[in-house]
């Protein structure tokens, strides 16, 4: 049987990977054989455009207990215990249809960080979406919220916190990145590994249906108008399915009656049996007669390649099946024996008394293409980085703008959607949602976990290397304000089509700097994910990649959030920075461009400033730390005074020289240097918080005082900013829900 | 020390966060009831944490009241024993008609975690009697569907036999609409029986037990019904009894 190109191309497949699959068989494969091929080979599972890429990471430090290539990653938090999480993409899926594509990405993230043994504690969310005045846009919004909501609130796991910036690219290519922080025993972290032949292979969870074949190859296409009849390829998730089998795995991996267990998600049966079998080197027989079907009549090939949700895979010991099934029938969950761990390294899938497909493991998984696709700056890029003039003109109506820019939908207040949230329960959460990064305590210790997930993809298009960089040292960065010392890092990757140069390069681009700051921070990358062909009709998403800083608080009482706790307080900035405005939220909102020039970012610095902060903290001599982000020092100063019940501020700030011909004021208010904290103090300890900043190297300038009911700047001895708190912050507050309210799911 | 029963149904998901409260901060017993088990195992005070039983699928709390433990439960509460649900907890009180009314989506469809104000109303519970009448509680709330509705003649005898315990107010302890986050009738937030053992509320006090998660006044609840049980010498009666199970039996 030969297969012509149409076939080929409903597959994803090029001729070459096509002779490549005849020579690895030695034979043609049949249609269902290609099937696997196709799902296991798309670039959503093979990440065969970004593999030799990701290579360059650092994966390993002290604290590493499981790098990349398995469900997550896991590094030691101490007491015996590990944090395990993982982010990763279902952007494709929320496009065609917000609520389910959302809901079961918070799904399949969770069941990432069950299946290593863990217990889930907290998720997290990076967003992206077009402009709110396009109602297309609003209702994917409200949808995707409701979503991840829907599936979060009802397992019970809070969502505590994320990010959600918007910008017109996203319109037709929203992002939704879901990330899950579980903790585990260390000693009994359990990996996706097959082993013990004769060993049996158990399918567990929701019955098999038609739902999300193909998945994983469409989140592997572009999009194109008729993207919306894709539809049912996105699956429906059950979020009680997975609450009964969340528990009844922590319960069965208690005993040691399993020797390896992975979800089935993207790829379904087929990714589930594949990898496994390759990871521990063995084979697997399966029957798929056996498998639990919801509908009639399905192929071998449907049930191969069926996404459908809340379904897990566990090889379990010879001998200790009873006490395995005993546990699921406790959760009313059926789990079925469809086949055995083999010696002979082969994925053979019988039904009944035909065998329907027999491939190599290894033939799926670790012989899939690698490519190092072509590379090429784009065209466009110098006069990106290039300032317009028009931008450079004399700042006039600072409060205007301060006004415009804390109204902007990507500053303003996100508590229309974490209100939509649980992010209390658990009773873990030590800081609220909004109000820093999440952090969760761990019962049982001292201690807790903060994470942040951040990513510029303005930043990044002016240039993908400085942009990832200033990611990873901004989420490092906001989790040390929360006291806490970064340990690990995982990475989504969104980005457009890597067959395009410019694309690829700035994929490359990215993780070169990712790789360059988690050295220089020490940050080691224990996973992550790669979303490609983030396009619609040919245009692609501002380059995306979004990273989760995971870090360790030693004592969970020392915890500090953004919020100005006091009036009275000294002010004190922490680092410098020499106000650059390319890439802001300033262009982009006041002159509605994204150009110029990222700011520098000084790896040494940052990792100094950080310590401080870290050190600060746990000697309680600060009582909040917020850093500098969008909208500069400015808009951080007005969000350390929001949720603070109506503490302002009055500060002095010392002017820069605007970088690149800007205006002074613009630049000493609203430049996003990297590398700045602002943070509050009790007089009291003032002195010895800027001694300790002095020893450390970073600059502490005591920029003025809590208090009154205005958010106060001057510069050059010039009052600049002299806005009414109340008027400020229900700009801030209002923004999302003016725009969203009555705005059906 | 007083042992509370904490059923877990599929779904639940505040299971922990109640033992927690109850065994780790209060210092009290608890233990987990699975919904399938026929008894309580001398209990002396029963807890419906919150969640998503059954996944909320066909109506929230309407098939967790057909589980085995429901009938244990309603012999415990028939025999004066202490009965708690929150949120999903209430809402099967209101299924198995161990309270009455039911609960509508809230009014602006959006599921709502946020604190709220909580004004005591009535102290003759066995989950108030150390709370002052009128003070305002902080406490969390987080659900979809706690827009309470009860017919009239219900809710006009709900009211003159004083039997709403808590509603949402102001932190000055007024019941405006803007203090009511779902749109419940009269700003109720918990109720109780007629016999005043058996309580539902919305909030949940047991997220509300540690100044680290944001506030301490859901405390109140829990020590009180300690209280109460100690002072109707009950227990010390209890422990003189014999038999295992010996306890629900006398309960009852």
């Amino acid at each position: 049987m030969s297969y012509d190109d149409a076939i080929l191309a409903r597959h994803g497949l090029s001729r070459d990977e096509y002779v490549r699959i005849i020579d690895l068989l030695g034979r043609e494969p049949n249609l269902t054989e290609l099937g696997m091929f196709s799902v296991m080979w798309s670039e959503h599972c093979s990440y065969k455009s970004s593999r030799v890429h990701l290579r360059t990471l650092p994966t390993e430090g002290p604290r590493v207990v499981q790098g990349p290539g398995e469900n997550a990653g896991a590094v030691d938090i101490g007491d015996g215990l590990a944090a395990v999480f993982k982010i990763e993409s279902h952007n494709h899926p929320s496009f065609i249809e917000p609520y389910q594509g959302a809901a079961t990405g918070v799904g399949g993230i969770i069941r990432d960080i069950f299946t290593m043994g863990a217990r889930p504690i907290a998720l997290l969310d990076s967003l992206r979406f077009g402009p709110l005045e396009d109602p297309r846009n609003r209702r994917i919004l409200s949808g995707v919220v409701a979503g991840i909501g829907g599936y979060g609130n009802s397992i019970g796991i809070p969502t505590v916190g994320g990010e959600v910036m918007f910008d017109e690219t996203y319109a037709g290519n929203p992002l939704v990145n879901a990330f899950c922080l579980g903790v585990a025993r260390r000693d009994a972290i359990v990996r996706g590994r097959a082993s013990g032949i004769g060993n049996a292979v158990y399918y567990v969870g929701a019955k098999t249906g038609r739902d999300g074949i193909h998945g994983a190859t469409m989140a592997s296409a572009e999009f194109d108008e008729r993207s919306a009849e894709k539809r049912p390829a996105v699956q429906v998730g059950d979020p009680f399915m997975e609450k009964l089998l969340l528990e009844a795995c922590l319960e069965i991996m208690k005993t040691d009656a399993v020797v390896g267990v992975q979800d089935m998600g993207a790829a379904g049966l087929t990714c589930a049996t594949s990898e496994t079998g390759s990871r521990g080197g063995v084979g697997i027989d399966i029957d798929i007669a056996d498998v639990p079907q919801r509908e009639s009549g399905m192929t071998p090939y449907e049930i191969l390649l069926s996404e459908s949700q809340e379904r897990m895979l566990l090889i379990v010991k010879r001998g200790r099946e009873a006490e395995v099934e005993s546990i699921f029938e406790k959760w009313d969950l059926h789990a079925v024996r469809i086949g055995q761990v083999t010696a002979d390294g082969i994925l053979r899938v019988r039904d009944r008394d035909t065998i329907v497909a027999e491939v190599p493991n290894r033939a799926l998984t670790d012989e899939a293409p690698v490519y190092r696709r072509p590379m090429e700056p784009p065209a466009n890029l110098d006069e990106l980085r290039r300032l317009p003039d028009e931008v450079r003109q004399p700042l006039s109506r600072p409060n205007d703008v301060l006004l415009s820019l804390v109204g902007s939908p990507t500053v303003a207040s996100k508590r229309w959607i974490f209100q939509q949230y649980d992010y209390m329960v658990r009773t873990n959460t030590i800081v609220a949602a909004g109000l820093g990064p999440g952090v969760v305590r761990v019962k049982g210790t001292n201690r807790a976990l903060a994470v942040s997930l951040d990513g510029n993809g303005r930043f990044c298009l002016l240039d993908p290397r400085q942009g990832t960089r200033l990611a990873l040292a901004e989420a490092a960065r906001n989790v040390a304000c929360a006291g806490a010392a970064p340990i690990g890092a995982t990475n989504c990757l969104n980005f457009g089509n890597p067959e395009r140069p410019d694309i690829m390069w700035q994929f490359a681009e990215a993780v070169a700097g990712l790789g360059d700051a988690c050295r220089a921070l020490e940050i080691p990358v224990t996973g992550g994910n790669v979303s490609l062909y983030n396009e619609t009709d040919g245009r692609a998403i501002l380059p995306t990649p979004v990273i989760g800083v995971v870090g360790l608080l030693q004592d969970a009482s020392n915890v500090r959030g953004r919020v100005f706790p006091d009036e009275g307080l000294e002010i004190v900035l922490l680092g410098d920075g020499a106000g650059e405005l390319g890439g802001s939220e300033f262009l982009k909102t006041i002159h509605g461009v994204i150009r110029g020039v990222p700011p520098a970012l000084d790896l040494a610095r940052e990792r100094a400033l950080q310590r401080l902060i870290v050190d600060l903290i746990s000697r309680g001599l600060v009582r909040s730390a917020h850093d500098c982000a969008e909208g500069g020092f400015a808009v951080a100063l007005a969000e350390c005074c929001f949720e603070s019940g109506g503490i302002g501020a009055v500060t002095t700030i010392p002017g820069v020289t605007g970088a690149d011909g800007m205006d002074r004021v613009a630049a000493t208010l609203f430049g996003e240097s990297a590398s700045r904290v602002v943070v509050s103090v009790a007089p009291a300890e003032v002195a010895t918080v800027v001694a300790a900043a002095s020893r450390a190297n970073v600059p502490a300038t005591r920029v003025g005082r809590t208090g009154g009911r205005a958010i106060r700047i001057t510069i050059d001895e010039q009052v600049v900013v002299d806005l009414g708190l109340s008027e400020a912050e229900a700009r801030w507050t209002a923004v999302l829900s003016n725009w969203l309210d009555g705005q059906a799911a | 020390m007083t042992t509370f029963a904490i059923v877990v149904f599929p779904g639940s998901n505040c299971d922990h966060d109640a033992y927690h409260a109850i065994k780790h901060v209060l210092g009290e017993d608890a233990r987990f009831v699975w919904h399938k088990e026929t008894s309580l195992s001398g209990a002396d005070a029963v807890i419906l944490p919150g969640g998503f039983s059954h996944g909320d699928y066909l109506r929230t709390g309407a098939i967790a009241r057909f589980s085995p433990v429901m009938a244990a439960v309603t012999r415990f509460a028939a025999g004066g024993g202490p009965v708690l649900g929150i949120c999903n907890g209430f809402q099967i009180l209101l299924e198995c008609g161990l309270l009455p009314g039911a609960m509508l989506r809230n009014r602006d469809l959006k599921f709502h975690c946020e604190f709220v104000g909580l004004r005591v109303e009535r102290t003759d519970t066995p989950f108030t009697a150390l709370a002052t009448a009128g003070q305002v509680l902080r406490m969390p709330i987080a659900h979809g569907e706690g827009n309470y509705y009860a017919p009239p003649e219900t809710m006009a005898a709900l009211e003159d036999e004083g039997r709403v315990v808590f509603r949402y107010a102001t932190a000055a302890g007024e019941p405006t609409e803007l203090a009511n986050p779902n749109g419940a009738l009269h700003n109720v937030a918990g109720i109780c029986n007629p016999a005043r053992n058996v309580v539902g509320l919305m909030p949940h006090p047991e997220r509300a037990c540690e100044a680290a998660v944001g506030s301490t006044d859901g405390l109140v609840l829990f020590t009180s019904v300690v209280q109460e049980l100690s002072e109707r010498g009950e227990l010390q009666a209890i422990q003189a009894g014999a038999a295992p199970g010996a306890r629900e039996r006398v309960a009852l």
